[in-house]
């Protein structure tokens, strides 16, 4: 089956249908595991049990970022391929991922407080993790701006386009300036700083969360499906009305 | 387990986050059963898709 075979709506429904118990079931089972896993993970020597915060401000700062690329991928399906279901993919992304990057910056600031002594500072990172937030809430409110479902597709594709350019600014920031938010630990150059106490468990709770992603993506992008044939089927009634 | 002196900022961090994610999971399953049920009522009102299959047909 081919990539243009789920360019059908009522297949990729079917799809859905099929698939999400398996996502929903396998979210669960290893959420259950990465959270027991950072339970009994040991304290840090020098963070102590704040530590633990770890395990759920990395996963959701990562699919912050993957998120936007997920959207990035969809935009080019709509600017490019036309593809009928990328914005759909598109425009459910926006609010799992904005939920996803406003849990990174508050988890992120309640792991800051104890460590840094702050809730806030306005360094590289952590600013341009509030760029990317308020580019999502800009981006759900030009969806919700425009009626025509195509004509805001559009424009919202090259938004969401422009807005990749924060990514590698997110990413590299901690490099490019003098910041307070730690370098990269996990992903970088000469592998994990991270002891594997830690990094099982914090793998575990990415792979976890990442799924979850996927399985709230499909249940929205089936919402927007349908929401759209409820907006074909009253165009329809308001037409025969009208004859 | 003990969380030391800053468990409030730990047990705070996994509250909202659950939160947050329960909301997602609510508004999302409530969209679904509104989407539906508009559906069901379009076609009981009798508007058809032009294909003829159900709406709601997954």
């Amino acid at each position: 089956m081919s990539l243009i075979d789920f360019a059908n709506p009522t297949r990729f429904l079917a799809l859905t249908a099929r698939i999400l118990p398996w996502l929903m079931a396998s979210t669960v089972i290893l959420l259950t595991i990465g959270l027991y896993q950072s339970a009994a993970a040991p304290d840090d020597y020098q963070q102590g049990a704040t530590v633990k915060i770890m395990f759920i401000h990395v996963p959701n700062a990562w699919l912050s970022m993957f998120v936007w690329g997920v959207m990035s991928l969809a935009s080019l399906g709509t600017l490019v391929w036309r593809h009928p279901l990328a914005d759909v993919a598109a425009k459910s992304a926006a609010p799992i991922g904005a939920a996803f990057t406003f849990l990174a910056l508050v988890t992120g600031s309640l792991w800051g407080r104890p460590m840094w002594g702050t809730y806030w500072e306005w360094d590289a990172r952590l600013t341009s993790v509030l760029i990317l937030f308020l580019m999502y809430l800009g981006l759900m409110a030009l969806w919700r701006a425009v009626e025509d479902p195509s004509r805001a597709a559009r424009a919202a594709a090259v938004l969401t386009l422009v807005g990749a350019i924060n990514l590698p600014i997110i990413k590299f920031s901690v490099d490019w300036w003098n910041t307070l938010h730690q370098p990269a630990s996990v992903l970088r150059m000469g592998g994990s700083t991270l002891d594997r106490a830690f990094l099982i468990p914090l793998l575990v709770m990415a792979i976890a969360f990442t799924l979850l992603f996927f399985t709230l993506q499909l249940a929205a992008m089936r919402n927007e499906i349908l929401r759209r044939r409820v907006r074909s089927l009253q165009m329809m009634q308001a037409s025969q009305k009208a004859a | 387990m003990s969380l030391g002196p800053y468990a409030s900022f730990i047990v705070t961090a996994y509250a909202l986050v659950a939160l947050v994610l329960a909301i997602l999971i609510g508004w999302i399953a409530i969209d679904y059963r509104n989407q539906t049920q508009r559906l069901r009522a379009l076609e009981e009102s009798g508007v058809a898709r032009r294909s003829g299959r159900s709406a709601v047909e997954m």
